[in-house]
């Protein structure tokens, strides 16, 4: 039996029925077709699908679509004009942390959250901190150099 | 869509919730982070489940004078922050920070890690060398019971299926006890293949010491805790610790006790380093 439920989605109110089988990372992509959020693994993993649940990562292939009725929840196309994110985007282009980009929107929400908690952390603290992050081109070394390229990107005061 | 269907509840009230496991074959749902893969795996069947984030008597966390009793719905993550109080010289926030990921630690909850007892999950070991309480709740009453006598072995508790377990109570640690971790796993946030908490007190002479991610319940090492409180080390406690595993009653092979006796070691040399 399908069950309502309300949520926001990268600010915008989303209502809808849903099976309570259906998981969050499923409902995003099909329902609402914000395809950036990945699926890799689905069972906890591989980390392609983190989003932003109440502003905090969570994997959206296990959490369930009506376990995030009130929530809010946040992807990668509603962090397009975060300008942290813009920043971390701009490292990931400019230290290669990517090559297929199938566990990129993952790992770009993973950084975003892990330099707004650990704003100086060094590279044993940034491997520590995407571990739950799989990739499986880049050997993680760009990735690393990216996320500290961010690091030191967002510590430099806004250009006037 | 990967599991099979299944009904689901949203109770507001420890009373609802307990009404809905009574009426029958469901089970309920903490933060998740173990039951959706296994539901997405399949290898768990559930008809219902019951979703206990709305019920607030599960929430928030007391300090206490002797203690803490901290409400099953605690995230890791609220540990590993500082967000709920610490009455263990820091060892809680330390285990929950290194459960898991981040993204894992912000959903997942100690009661639903507790009332899982996946032996190589962190709480479970944690909460028995704590020598910690678990309230447990049913439709006949409340209950508080020892960790050790909570867990009887892998995915096994004492846990009805009509019960809830509520909250952990935690005895404030005496300043004089000092705590050393050590866990191995084969990648940061993977499951431990070996985990031990060591609590030493040297000026009282009082230590406990469990070891998880055997194939049963965590198992207390009375005697090596005794050893290392009598300031017993290197290879005089090696052979202590070897003797006591072995003498366990569990099975293990040469290697698991090699390994296990290995991380039994290095978690007391870190809690009684100077």
């Amino acid at each position: 039996m399908k069950l309502p439920i309300s949520l926001t989605v990268n600010g915008e109110r989303v209502e809808a029925f849903v099976e309570p089988r259906l998981h969050l990372g499923d409902f995003l992509r099909e329902h609402l077709r914000l395809t950036a959020t990945h699926l890799g693994c689905e069972h906890g993993v591989c980390g392609a699908c983190t989003i932003l649940f109440d502003g905090a990562p969570a994997r959206s292939c296990i959490t369930l679509a009506v376990a995030a009725d009130g929530a809010d929840i946040r992807t990668l196309e509603g962090l397009a004009d975060d300008p942290r994110m813009r920043v971390i985007k701009e490292s990931f282009h400019e230290k290669h942390g990517l090559q297929c980009g199938f566990c990129t929107p993952g790992m770009l929400i993973t950084s975003l959250d892990l330099l707004a908690r650990k704003p100086d952390a060094d590279a044993a603290e940034i491997r520590a901190g995407i571990s739950g992050n799989l990739c499986r081109c880049t050997g993680y070394q760009g990735i690393v150099r990216s996320i500290q390229h961010a690091a030191a990107a967002l510590k430099q005061p806004e250009e006037a | 869509m990967k599991p099979a269907p299944f009904a689901f509840h949203r109770p507001s009230s420890l009373a609802d919730a307990l009404g809905l496991l009574a009426a029958g074959e469901a089970r309920p749902l903490a933060g998740g982070q173990s039951l959706v893969p296994m539901l997405n795996l399949r290898l768990t069947p559930v008809d219902a489940l019951v979703e206990l984030r709305a019920v607030p008597e599960l929430r928030g966390a007391e300090e206490m004078p002797d203690g803490a009793v901290y409400g099953a719905l605690v995230t890791h993550a609220a540990f590993e922050d500082g967000l709920v109080p610490d009455v263990t010289r820091g060892l809680m926030r330390h285990v929950a920070g290194r459960i898991a990921y981040r993204a894992v630690r912000n959903r997942g909850t100690i009661g639903g890690a507790l009332a899982l007892a996946d032996p190589a999950a962190d709480w479970l070991t944690t909460v028995v060398a704590l020598d910690a309480e678990i309230g447990i709740v049913g439709v006949a009453g409340e209950r508080w019971v020892k960790a050790e006598d909570f867990v009887l072995g892998p995915y096994f508790t004492i846990l009805e299926p009509t019960e809830l377990l509520t909250a952990v109570k935690v005895r404030r640690l005496p300043d004089t006890t000092r705590w050393g971790t050590y866990k191995v796993a084969v990648k940061a946030g993977e499951y431990a293949e070996s985990l031990v908490i060591a609590l030493i007190d040297t000026a009282r002479n009082e230590g406990r010491i469990a070891l998880g991610a055997l194939d049963g319940a965590p198992l207390l090492l009375p005697q090596s805790a005794a050893a290392a409180c009598a300031g017993t080390g290197g290879a005089a406690l090696a052979e202590i610790v070897r003797a006591e595993l072995a003498g366990s009653g569990r099975d293990l092979a040469p290697a698991a006790i090699t390994l296990h006796a290995t991380a039994v070691t290095r978690a007391i040399a870190e809690a009684v380093r100077p």
